[in-house]
């Protein structure tokens, strides 16, 4: 067990540094002069013309060759230097924290529908399997596992804020906003970024009861896309566990046909619907930050989108690392959790 | 594992046939049997695919779609006849250079194929014509699921392939390479490498297979380390054949079906991909026929006046069905597939 752990974290470093090397590679794809855009901090430094260029370019060190860059890159990382974004105008440090609480509530409130309805469903598909009711919900397993989370988020905002005008677009409506960063008399105190907790902490239920209608559209497209998945391994592995040995002696010993499914089938079922779990958080990055950019909700794959659109090279590559440092640990949170509740893992 | 090849083997071979009609030589005659026996064993497992197939009715309808969709791209000079003198075929015709969408008319669909310079189908906000960019586009998105997943699926299986049989040190690096890949998620590495490589279709299309092939790796690393075990191939090893033919004639066709059944849901899946990164402005220049762009001109125009909030559905609906259908069509053909090459997914009794 702790073996199985330690190889696990010993693998760590090296994927990271992996990442980080895929980025910078796909970064040097740039010339030095379009590299130089992620070092430098304002325009006042690029006065002088070519040559200040040249110089600029020399000091950061962008005519070195390509591991000497790299490293040096690395150890900007490492110090915690992800460089300016010209986008968000701020250090790409700044723009990321300012920009994951959105991204968190989104998934916070994403994830409650997607496990809920997706155990649930699978494990009712696998139950009435080739009965109408399988059939139905694997037809709406394919829609959601095909649907371009774009046009269903264009859809959901032409019926739900363009005919019935319940959800708008966005984050927050444009008062509310003004009361959460303060400009109105207002004092309104940030304890965790997220809207709809700090609303009640601050006892301004009109801020909570605001953040949810905006929350609601892009949880819907979000866990929308991503209960096909949860749902499609549990149906199988349920499939599976119900026509295994102890599943029959259950039946056989007279069990009520609900405990044999509760307390028999779907417990062992469930184990390895846990190793989707790296599947979701993938799946949730990247039809995240498609719903944010239709949505304009501004998270961590909004910044992520609008800067690749406007080349803000070190905006990229910064939002980039988060992503997929968050994508590593949430497998690394699996692949142990598995090995917890599974024991056949460790021997591998 | 090493084996020691015998410097001088005995034949294990039963005699061959007697030379029959035109066929002078014996060995020729002998291969003629062969590929008469290989047709039949595939003639007889693609006859049992298509039973399985027809008693799906989901399957039947992914296929009719699929087809549906290969006649659209096949006539799309006989649908939408490109304006005359127009040097690409795949840039839609602008009706005007006015800035706001016009509703689809009735009266270009009296004829068959309809007059797309009447707009059947109605003009995107910059006045692009709908019904043009997406018969055109039909060609594009069969042109952009094909290649990306003809190449991931390729070197997916090959370097797949290499790490199951080989193990060791090559398994560890190339799974080690996978799981690295693993982590940037498709879509977010994809963004990240157009973005540096510069805007374009081709770009982006090279950019989902670099990001598109530790997939099937992973899934064929599996398959075959489930079959490299399996007597056949100890024979076929004990029998001195190479390291090559024992992977390409008696492993990977016995660990290839979960593969094709990814990649036939997989197709779809890609083109949608692509059709995002083109919604975004990053994939194919403007006025492309190309479905995620005709969407992405619906951005600014979701929703209406006041007085008639769905005055402009047809920019985003048109686009959107079409999309959703080609999703549709190759889910439905692969989880028909998947569900038939799975045992496990099969319904007891059956």
């Amino acid at each position: 067990m702790i073996a199985f752990i330690i190889r696990r974290l010993v693998i760590l470093p090296v994927i990271i540094l992996g990442v980080t090397l895929i980025t910078y590679a796909m970064f040097s794809l740039l010339s030095p002069a379009e590299q130089l855009a992620a070092y430098v901090s304002s325009p006042t430094q690029l006065h002088g013309g070519t040559a200040a260029v040249e110089r600029l370019i020399h000091t950061y060190g962008l005519d070195r060759p390509i591991w000497e860059r790299y490293l040096n890159w690395l150890d900007n990382i490492f110090h915690g230097k992800l460089g300016w974004s010209t986008y968000a105008n701020m250090w790409v440090s700044q723009a990321i924290a300012a920009y994951f609480p959105a991204t968190l509530e989104l998934a916070i409130y994403s994830f409650i529908p997607v496990i809920i309805v997706g155990i649930w469903l699978g494990v009712l598909s696998a139950v009435k399997q080739n009965t109408i009711i399988d059939h139905l919900t694997r037809i709406m397993a394919i829609l959601g596992w095909g649907f371009p989370s774009f046009v269903l988020a264009i859809f959901l905002i032409l019926i739900f804020f363009g005919i019935l005008g319940w959800f708008p677009p966005g984050r927050l409506s444009t008062w509310a906003d003004l009361v959460v960063s303060n400009l109105t008399s207002f004092h309104f105190i940030r304890y965790t970024g997220l809207n709809t907790i700090d609303g009640i902490l601050n006892w301004r239920w009109d801020i909570t009861w605001n953040a949810f209608r905006h929350l609601v559209g892009p949880v819907f497209t979000i866990s929308f896309l991503e209960w096909a998945i949860l749902l499609r391994v549990m149906r199988a592995s349920m499939l599976e566990v119900l026509r295994q040995d102890y599943v029959r002696t259950a039946r056989a010993k007279g069990l009520p046909e609900r405990v044999v499914i509760k307390k028999h089938a779907r417990r062992n079922a469930l184990i390895s619907a846990v190793t989707v779990g790296g599947l979701l958080v993938l799946g949730f990055f990247t039809g995240g930050a498609i719903t944010e950019t239709v949505y304009n909700y501004r998270g961590l794959g909004y910044f992520f989108v609008f800067s690749a659109t406007q080349l803000d090279s070190a905006a990229i590559m910064g939002t980039a690392l988060v992503i997929s440092g968050g994508v590593v640990l949430t497998n690394l949170i699996v692949d142990v959790l598995y090995a917890i509740i599974d024991p056949r893992v460790r021997l591998e | 594992m090493k084996f020691i090849k015998p410097h001088r083997r005995t034949h294990l071979r039963t005699a061959r046939p007697k030379p029959q009609g035109v066929f002078t030589s014996r060995a020729s005659a002998y291969r003629l049997r062969q590929f008469q026996d290989y047709l039949a064993r595939r003639r007889r497992g693609l006859r049992w695919l298509s039973q399985r197939v027809r008693r799906s009715p989901l399957a039947i309808i992914g296929l009719v779609l699929v087809l549906f969709f290969s006649f659209v791209a096949l006539a799309a000079p006989w649908l939408a006849p490109p304006p005359s003198g127009a040097r690409n075929p795949y840039m839609i015709p602008r009706a005007s250079f006015r800035p706001y969408p016009e509703p689809p008319e009735s009266a270009a669909w009296r004829s068959f194929p309809p007059d797309w310079h009447k707009h059947p189908l109605g003009l995107t906000g910059d006045q692009y014509d709908i019904y043009y960019g997406i018969i055109w586009g039909t060609r594009t998105a069969f042109r952009v699921g094909f290649e990306v997943t003809f190449s991931i699926v390729f070197v997916g299986v090959l370097l797949g392939a290499l790490a199951g049989f080989f193990g060791k040190r090559i398994d560890n690096l190339i799974m080690r390479v996978v799981d690295i890949f693993l982590s940037l998620p498709a879509l977010i590495g994809a963004i990240v490498l157009v973005s540096f490589m510069g805007k374009g279709l081709n770009s982006v299309i090279i950019a989902f297979i670099v990001f598109g092939w530790p997939f099937y790796a992973r899934l064929t690393r599996g398959e075959v380390l489930r079959v490299k075990e399996v007597d056949y191939v100890n024979a076929a090893r004990a029998s001195g054949a190479s390291n090559l033919r024992i992977i390409f004639r008696h492993i990977l066709p016995n660990a290839i079906s979960p593969v094709v059944a990814a990649a036939t849901l997989d197709i779809g899946s890609q083109m949608v991909g692509v059709a995002t990164l083109s919604f975004l402005g990053l994939g194919s220049p403007e006025g492309y026929a190309d479905w995620g762009q005709l969407a992405s001109f619906a951005r600014n125009w979701i929703v209406g006046s006041a007085g008639d909030p769905t005055q402009y559905w047809y920019v985003i609906a048109f686009p959107g069905i079409a999309l959703l259908l080609f999703v549709l069509s190759f889910a439905l053909l692969g989880d028909a597939f998947q569900e038939i090459l799975d045992p496990r997914m099969r319904g007891e009794g059956r």
